[in-house]
């Protein structure tokens, strides 16, 4: 037990930060996230600069543009970001699920291709799972590709897919085999989004943005060398998908939550706060600690003995629940300004905004009722509801 | 970053569980036997040398196992306070103590000497009258002692914040083995009990409060084992860790035990069964010292009130570069 940085991930991180101090634009220090990313170039210039300077991707292998790094170098750098207020990078799904899962099961081909510009921003992904009809129950996922000569045809609708609007590349779940039912017969896919007969539509969101859309595929053509994994072995490569998507490590969801209790702190500081405000306060800080620590409990196990510990299987359901109540306690701070909107809003209306953004949570990559019964059947063994 | 036990560490955690199953009231001489009472005392003194960190692994066992004796008097209250020579007494096994923080005192039961607060220093009480009162929790009682004399001068006040942090977390790390002994009852119990021709175990109604009462408990014992490390090495974030980790961790231990009550049905409401005496334990841990609502005005006041932000400084605490390996 020791948690004190090693001299290696000191310097590491003392270098991170002068650099922060150097690059990190102030106008983009605490912003707010959303559909804002990808208005202008900003957020993609400077995903492109943690690129450059080598902190982004930095557990991925060198050959394929990351860092190379352990995974107590990636928990430090987010900490770092958050701590500055420096937004995360643009390439949510790349950074988070797309990639981690190619370089598990991608070819050598797939790894060379597209690794690299998720990094640097060029290109942005999508994830193609839910579906009217599979949403918690993903095995009854019906899109169907057909492999008919090298490539196969693609048909079906997906649903609540975001940044499919902007993105270049799809992680698509298909049926390839139209006779079998629930986890078998599952594909995965790199759809290319610019292919003929893929229709885009933006769904608006209760926020009022239009970050996740339908994504309609008519005939659509994907050569068969863009497979992950095996033809007919979907199933188990989107479990990796997913693994990586509610946070292995959830330093992520760590940082995240750590900007929205610093803002919180700060908010309460200016405005000031009554007794019963301040222990809620002080009840989310704790609770920030209490998450932090239990990501580096399950990294530390990790190094020592290349399994991640259960408690890591907590850190999404955690995050969530608390990012709920965080940012309803920052319109709390605001008192009646909290009914504002926008720019006639505090703080350009951040915390209106957050709050809002925030019952997605516990709904995007697995619900909290899905994740209580993983808990309970996985973790502690109890018998499956199902 | 390495916030896990080693092998040896470990090791004595199963000794402990081991040595504790269905004896909670070994005789202190025992536990010098085992070289418990000395784990953090100096080797000159006859002690093992090791850190809070070893004694937080058996704080968690003691607290699972519902232990009645001076240990955490001794240990997490007195010891910072005891000079040299007394201290080579605790590790040999030939004496125990408390610590007079407040009116109400622990162990007065099983405790052989009494040190109070009094003005500037922390003494020796002699010739004090003691009276054992009634508690709830049969366990831990407490205590109130009349009368006496200060004898020898112990330690200087200045060891109190030590005594706080170290007092705090060992309760929050007991909280943690009450909770984790309740949650493995429930755990056993969902499993096996059937109704409506399924164990409960698979209804979410169940299922879900027991994955919620993990989640909690996971939660606390991060805080409680940040707080440990902290304590153990005197870092200067040990005072709001150990407020942190005990505010955390006797509320989820009491809110486990209650839903391991709940998930047993009448058997869980029975005075048979184990838990109302874990769930007793949970309930004077929360009002020992100070209760989680107290301690959270403490942490608020560190965030709010101090010149500096606390949040800044503290949340992604970088602390010292280690020395060598
Ligand atoms: C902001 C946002 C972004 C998203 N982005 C993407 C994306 O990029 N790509 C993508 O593929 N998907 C995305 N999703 C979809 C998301 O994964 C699904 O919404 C989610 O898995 C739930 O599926 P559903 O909406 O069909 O709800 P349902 O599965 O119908 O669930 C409805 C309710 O029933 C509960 N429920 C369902 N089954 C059970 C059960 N067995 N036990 C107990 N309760 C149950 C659920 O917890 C929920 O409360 C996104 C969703 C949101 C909100």
């Amino acid at each position: 037990m020791d948690l004190r940085d090693t001299p290696e991930e000191a310097a590491f991180r003392e270098r991170l930060r002068s650099w922060l101090e150097e690059n990190l634009p102030t106008e983009l220090q605490g912003h707010r996230g959303g559909e804002a990313r990808f208005e202008g170039a900003a957020l993609r210039a400077w995903s492109r600069a943690l690129y450059d300077a080598g902190y982004a991707g930095l557990t991925w292998p060198k050959e394929y543009g990351g860092g190379g790094a352990p995974y107590s170098f990636q928990a430090i750098c987010l900490e770092e970001l958050a701590r500055a207020e420096a937004p995360a990078h643009v390439g949510v799904i790349g950074l988070g699920m797309a990639g981690p899962t190619i370089i598990a099961h991608g070819t050598e081909e797939q790894k060379s291709r597209y690794l690299a510009p998720i990094l640097s921003a060029e290109e942005i992904w999508c994830q193609g799972f839910s579906e009217p009809g599979a949403g918690s129950d993903l095995a009854g996922v019906r899109t169907s590709a057909r492999l008919d000569n090298h490539r196969f045809v693609v048909d079906g609708q997906k649903l609540w897919s975001s940044f499919a609007h902007i993105a270049d590349w799809c992680i698509l779940l298909t049926r390839s085999d139209p006779k079998s039912t629930r986890h078998a017969g599952l594909t995965y896919l790199i759809v290319d989004m610019h292919s003929p007969g893929v229709e885009v539509r933006p769904l608006r969101q209760l926020t009022g943005e239009a970050e996740f859309n339908e994504i309609f595929f008519t005939g659509v053509e994907v050569p068969v060398e863009n497979v992950v994994g095996e033809i007919g072995g979907g199933w188990q490569v989107a479990m990796t998908t997913l693994l990586h998507e509610r946070g292995t490590l959830g330093f992520a969801l760590q940082a995240a939550l750590e900007v929205q209790v610093r803002k919180a702190v700060g908010l309460a500081r200016d405005r000031g706060a009554d007794p019963i405000l301040r222990d809620r306060l002080a009840r989310e800080w704790i609770e920030l600690q209490a998450l932090r620590m239990t990501n580096v409990r399950s990294l530390s196990k990790l190094m020592k003995t290349g399994v991640p510990g259960p408690e890591g299987s907590i850190a999404k359901l955690v995050w969530s629940e608390a990012n709920q109540r965080v940012t309803k306690l920052g319109l709390e701070l605001l008192g009646p300004d909290a009914s504002l909107a926008d720019a006639n809003a505090p703080y350009g209306g951040y915390w209106q905004y957050q709050q809002l953004r925030s019952r997605g949570n516990t709904i995007e990559a697995g619900t909290s009722e899905i994740l209580r019964s993983i808990v309970a059947e996985r973790v502690l063994g109890l018998p499956r509801s199902r | 970053m390495d916030l896990t036990f080693t092998f040896e560490q470990d090791e004595l955690r199963e000794q402990a569980r081991a040595f504790l199953a269905g004896r909670p009231e070994p005789a202190w001489e025992e536990l010098a036997e085992l070289g418990w009472t000395g784990v953090s005392i100096a080797e000159d003194a006859g002690g093992a040398g090791l850190s809070f960190v070893e004694e937080a692994v058996l704080f968690e066992e003691l607290g699972r196992a519902l232990y009645h004796g001076p240990y955490f008097s001794t240990v997490a209250l007195a010891l910072p306070a005891l000079p040299a020579d007394l201290r080579a007494e605790v590790a040999a096994g030939e004496t125990s103590w408390t610590l007079a923080l407040a009116p109400l005192v622990s162990d007065l039961d099983t405790a052989d000497r009494i040190a109070i607060v009094g003005g500037d220093g922390i003494y020796e009480l002699e010739g004090a009258e003691r009276e054992v009162l009634a508690t709830t929790d049969g366990s831990r009682p407490l205590g109130v002692v009349r009368g006496g004399e200060p004898g020898r001068l112990l330690a200087p006040t200045g060891v109190l914040a030590e005594i706080r942090a170290r007092a705090l977390t060992a309760l929050a790390l007991e909280s943690c083995g009450v909770a984790g002994r309740a949650l493995e009852l429930a755990i056993e119990h969902v499993s096996t009990r059937e109704q409506f021709g399924r164990p409960i175990g698979a209804y979410q109604a169940v299922s879900h409060r027991l994955a919620d009462a993990y989640t909690q408990l996971e939660l606390s014992r991060s805080l409680a084992l940040w707080a440990a490390w902290c304590v153990a090495e005197s870092d200067e974030q040990a005072t709001v860790a150990a407020a942190a980790a005990k505010s955390s961790a006797a509320e989820t231990a009491v809110a486990v035990c209650e839903t391991a009550i709940q998930v047993h049905g009448g058997i869980g409401f029975t005075w048979e069964h184990e838990l109302h005496r874990l769930y007793k334990r949970a309930l004077g841990i929360e009002s020992f010292i100070a209760s989680g609502t107290r301690l959270r005005a403490d942490v608020a006041g560190a965030l709010l009130d101090g010149k500096r932000n606390m949040a800044s400084d503290a949340t992604s605490a970088p602390v010292a570069v280690r020395q060598g390996g």
